[in-house]
C-alpha cells in the first residue's frame, strides 16, 4: 500500500495547469488593418496613418535602412523558429470614429475587454491611484486622470498624441537613449512603431499617482512595436507600471518595444513591469517572442532609475532593462524575478554601465524554472574610465523545479577603473522534498507551500513592487506553478 | 503491559506496521498504542527504524506501507496527506527542523495555527490576533520575539531550532505529539525548557511519543512506557525503570531479546 504517492500531486498538478490562461480570449471587433509585410512603402503608410511630422518619417526611413543591412542575432542561443518579416502585419487597430473627445465614444466592446483583464476605464469604475493608459493592438484606446495629472503639469498619452502636441520633446529626446542602430529589434521597432506611452514631469514635481500603461495584442497576425518614452525633470520622481496579456494563438507573434527613461539632476523614475504574455502551450505552440530594448539614462546628477520587472509570460523572453549612468552619484537598480515554465525560454538581465563618478548600481535577479523550460540571467556591469568611486552589487540566484529545467547565470564585468568595486553573488537552490514536507506536516496545502517558499526566494524584489502590484505577482506565481512540482 | 483496562478510547494505534523505502524494508511489524495522557518513550540504536516509524505516522512521501494499519482517533489515516494530518492534530517534531529561506517565520507559524484552527471550526487569527498568540506561547519556549521576524529555522542554532519546533507544538495544540530527538544538541538548561515545555502543553486527553537515546529527557518528562526497537521492531516493552536499565547496560543488553524471539 502506497501512503503518500507521487502521482497523486502530478495529477493534482495537471488539473491546476490545465486551468487556461485567464487572458487568452480574442475581443471580436473589426479592425482597420493594413496588408502584410514590411517595405518603405508600408512604413510611409504607417506615418502617414499617424500624420506625423517629416523629422520622424526619416527617422523611420533611416532605422528601417538600418535595419535591412542588420542581421538577426543568434548570440543568447534561443532556439525558434525563423521569423518571416513579411508574414508580419504592421498596423492594426481597431476601427473607432475618426475623433474621440470622451471616454463615452470609445467602442464599448473594448472597454468590456479591458474591463475583462481588471482594466476598468470609465469614469465610474476607474482605478482610483492609477492612472492608465490602454494600448490595444497598435494603438492607444484611452489615458485617464489626464486633466488631474495636466493640473501638475505631468504629461501622459500616447505617443502618437505627443508627436502631434509636444513635437518639440519628441523631436529632442527620441532615439537619445536607444538609438536606432542599437540592435536588430531597436531599429525594426524605430522604423514601424505604432504606439505606446509618453510621460513628462515637469520640474520638481513629484507625480500625484502612479502612471500605468496596460498592453494588448489581439490580433494574431500582427506584431506590436510599441515604444514608450519617459522624462524626469529636474528634482521630479514618478512611479510607473507596465502590464501585458495576449490571447492564445497557436503561431507565434513578435513583440518587439522600446522603452527609453531620462532623468535629469535630482530626479528618480521607478519603472515596474508585469509580464504576462501568452507563453504557448504546454508542447511549446504558440506565444509570444517579447524581444524588447528597454534603458535609462541617469542623465543628471544624483539621479535614480529603477527597474522591477517580473516576467513569467511569453514562449521567449528577451530583455536587458539597463541603465548609462552618466550623472555623478547618478543611481541604477534592477530588480527581476524571471520565471519559465513548460517550454518557455527566457534570457534576461541588466547592463549597468558606469560613466560617472560615484555612480551605483544595485542588481537582484531571481530566476525560477519549472518543466523543461530555460531561464537565463546574463548581465554586464562595466566601469568606465572615470567611473572613480563607483560601485555595483549583483545578486543572481537561481530557483529549479523538478529535474528538467534549466538554470544559466553569464555575468560580464568590466572595469576600466581600478578605484571602483564590484561584487557578484550567486546561487542556485531547489525546493527539496524535506522542505515541502516540513511545510505539509504543518498543516500547509502542497500548492501553497510551492508557492510561500517561491514568493519567500522572490521576497527582496517582490518588496521593490508597487504594493498592488506586489500582490499580483505573488498571485501570478502561485498560479504559474501551481502542479509543477510533484 | 498495556491490556490493562483503559476508560477512554486510544489517541494512535499503530498496527502491525511494516513499511519501505526504496523497496528496502525499514519497519517490520509495530505495533504501538497510545491512549490519552500517556507519555511514551521510544530508545533503540541509530538506524533502527524509530525516525521512520514517526516520519511514516506523519506521512512522509518517501515511504511505502507494506503492511498494517496507522490509526489516529480510531480512523484509518493509511492514505491521508501529510497536511490533513497535521490538521487534524498529528504533531512531529523534528530531529532537524528544516530551513526554509525567504518565508517568515512569524508568517509560516500563522498559516500554520490557521490551517489547524479551520479544521476546528474556530475564527482563522488576522496578523494582529496572531501576534498576541504568539506572544504567549513564546512565553512557553522562552523565546525572543526576534525569532519571528527571521525566515524558517534559518540560520538558528541547534537548540533555537527545537525551541521553534516545541512553539509550533503549543500553537497547534495537537492530540499527539512525536517528538523526533528533541533533545539531541540541547545545552542542560535549554533541555529544561523545552522539557517544562512539553509538560505544560500536554494534558490528560493528549498522547506524546518521546523518540530519544538518552535518560537525561526522561528525568525531566517521566514515561509511563518504555519501547526498545531494534531492526525495524518493537523488542521490549516496559515502564519507565526499562530506560535507566538500559542506560546502564547499553543496547547490546537488548540484543539477547532478539535472540529470544
Amino acid at each position: 500500500m502506497v501512503i503518500f504517492d507521487n502521482m497523486v500531486n502530478e495529477n493534482l498538478v495537471k488539473d491546476v495547469v490545465k486551468e487556461p490562461y485567464k487572458y487568452g480570449f480574442v475581443t471580436d471587433i473589426e479592425t482597420e488593418k493594413i496588408a502584410k509585410g514590411l517595405n518603405e512603402d508600408i512604413i510611409r503608410l504607417i506615418s502617414k496613418k499617424k500624420e506625423e511630422p517629416k523629422y520622424l518619417l526619416d527617422f523611420r526611413l533611416k532605422a528601417f535602412k538600418k535595419w535591412q543591412k542588420m542581421e538577426e542575432p543568434d548570440w543568447a542561443g534561443l532556439g525558434y523558429k525563423q521569423i518571416d518579416y513579411q508574414d508580419i502585419i504592421y498596423y492594426s487597430a481597431p476601427k473607432q470614429k475618426e475623433k474621440i473627445s470622451s471616454l463615452d465614444e470609445v467602442d464599448p466592446k473594448l472597454l468590456e475587454t479591458f474591463d475583462k483583464l481588471g482594466i476598468p476605464l470609465t469614469e465610474q469604475k476607474k482605478l482610483t491611484n492609477v492612472a492608465v493608459d490602454a494600448v490595444f493592438d497598435s494603438v492607444s484606446i484611452a489615458t485617464t486622470f489626464r486633466e488631474e495629472l495636466a493640473e501638475h503639469g505631468v504629461i501622459f498619452c500616447s505617443i502618437s498624441e505627443a508627436v502631434k502636441n509636444h513635437s518639440d520633446l519628441i523631436e529632442k529626446y527620441l532615439g537619445t537613449v536607444v538609438p536606432a542602430s542599437d540592435n536588430y529589434f531597436a531599429a525594426l521597432n524605430s522604423a514601424v512603431f505604432s504606439d505606446g506611452s509618453f510621460v513628462y514631469i515637469p520640474k520638481g514635481v513629484t507625480c500625484p499617482m502612479d502612471l500605468s500603461s496596460y498592453f494588448r495584442i489581439n490580433s494574431g497576425d500582427s506584431g506590436q512595436f510599441e515604444r514608450t518614452l519617459i522624462i524626469a525633470e529636474e528634482s521630479s520622481s514618478v512611479s510607473y507600471l507596465e502590464g501585458c496579456t495576449a490571447p492564445m494563438f497557436d503561431t507565434n507573434t513578435l513583440h518587439a518595444a522600446v522603452v527609453e527613461l531620462i532623468a535629469l539632476d535630482d530626479a528618480s523614475i521607478k519603472y515596474s513591469t508585469v509580464q504576462n504574455w501568452y507563453a504557448g502551450d504546454e508542447e511549446g505552440i504558440g506565444g509570444i517572442f517579447n524581444f524588447v530594448t528597454k534603458r535609462g539614462k541617469c542623465l543628471g546628477k544624483r539621479s535614480k532609475i529603477s527597474w522591477s520587472q517580473v516576467e513569467t509570460g511569453s514562449a521567449i523572453t528577451w530583455k536587458y532593462p539597463s541603465c548609462l549612468l552618466l550623472g555623478e552619484e547618478s543611481v541604477g537598480e534592477f530588480y527581476s524575478v524571471a520565471l519559465t515554465n513548460n517550454l518557455q525560454q527566457a534570457d534576461t538581465g541588466t547592463k549597468m554601465i558606469h560613466i560617472g563618478p560615484k555612480t551605483k548600481s544595485t542588481i537582484v535577479s531571481k530566476g525560477i524554472s519549472a518543466g523543461n523550460s530555460k531561464n537565463s540571467y546574463r548581465g554586464l556591469v562595466k566601469m568606465g574610465t572615470k567611473a572613480t568611486g563607483s560601485r555595483n552589487y549583483s545578486q543572481c540566484d537561481s530557483m529549479l523545479i523538478g529535474d528538467q529545467a534549466s538554470a544559466n547565470t553569464f555575468p560580464y564585468i568590466k572595469s576600466q577603473q581600478p578605484n571602483s568595486e564590484i561584487e557578484h553573488e550567486a546561487s542556485t537552490c531547489r525546493i527539496s522534498e524535506d522542505q515541502l514536507f516540513y511545510l505539509q506536516s504543518r498543516g500547509i496545502e502542497f500548492e501553497e507551500a510551492v508557492s510561500m517558499m517561491v514568493s519567500g526566494f522572490c521576497r527582496d524584489v517582490f518588496n521593490q513592487l508597487p504594493m498592488e502590484f506586489a500582490a499580483e505577482a505573488d498571485k501570478l506565481l502561485a498560479l504559474k506553478l501551481e502542479g509543477s512540482v510533484g | 503491559m498495556q491490556s490493562k483496562m483503559k476508560e477512554s478510547d486510544p489517541i494512535l494505534e499503530v498496527e502491525n506496521l511494516s513499511a519501505s523505502t526504496d523497496n528496502l524494508p525499514i519497519l517490520k511489524g509495530v505495533s504501538l498504542t497510545v491512549y490519552p495522557g500517556e507519555i511514551h518513550a521510544i530508545m533503540g540504536r541509530n538506524g533502527c527504524g524509530k525516525s521512520t516509524l514517526s516520519k511514516i505516522i506523519a506521512g512522509h512521501p518517501s515511504y511505502n506501507i507494506t503492511n498494517g494499519d496507522i490509526k489516529f482517533l480510531g480512523e484509518n489515516i493509511n492514505s491521508l496527506e501529510p497536511e490533513e494530518r497535521s490538521q487534524s492534530g498529528i504533531f512531529l517534531g523534528f530531529q532537524y527542523p528544516i530551513e526554509i529561506p525567504g518565508v517568515s517565520n512569524l508568517e509560516f507559524l500563522r498559516v500554520s495555527t490557521n490551517a489547524r484552527r479551520k479544521f476546528l471550526n474556530k475564527e482563522e487569527l488576522d496578523t494582529f490576533d496572531f501576534e498576541e498568540l504568539v506572544k504567549e506561547k513564546l512565553e512557553i519556549v522562552k523565546m525572543d520575539h526576534a525569532f519571528l521576524s527571521r525566515s524558517v529555522n534559518q540560520g538558528f542554532s541547534g537548540g533555537e531550532k527545537k525551541r521553534n519546533e516545541i512553539l509550533q507544538m503549543a500553537l497547534l495544540e495537537p492530540k499527539i505529539a512525536i517528538l523526533d530527538e528533541t533533545d539531541s544538541g540541547l545545552d542542560i538548561d535549554a533541555l529544561r525548557i523545552v522539557a517544562s515545555g512539553i509538560k505544560k502543553i500536554s494534558n490528560s486527553q493528549t498522547g506524546i511519543i518521546l523518540i530519544t537515546h538518552y535518560q537525561r529527557l526522561l528525568d525531566e518528562i517521566e514515561p509511563n512506557y518504555v519501547h526498545v526497537m531494534s531492526d525495524g521492531q518493537i523488542i521490549k516493552t516496559g515502564e519507565s525503570d526499562l530506560a535507566l536499565e538500559l542506560e546502564k547496560k547499553g543496547y547490546e543488553w537488548t540484543d539477547n531479546f532478539i535472540k529470544e524471539t
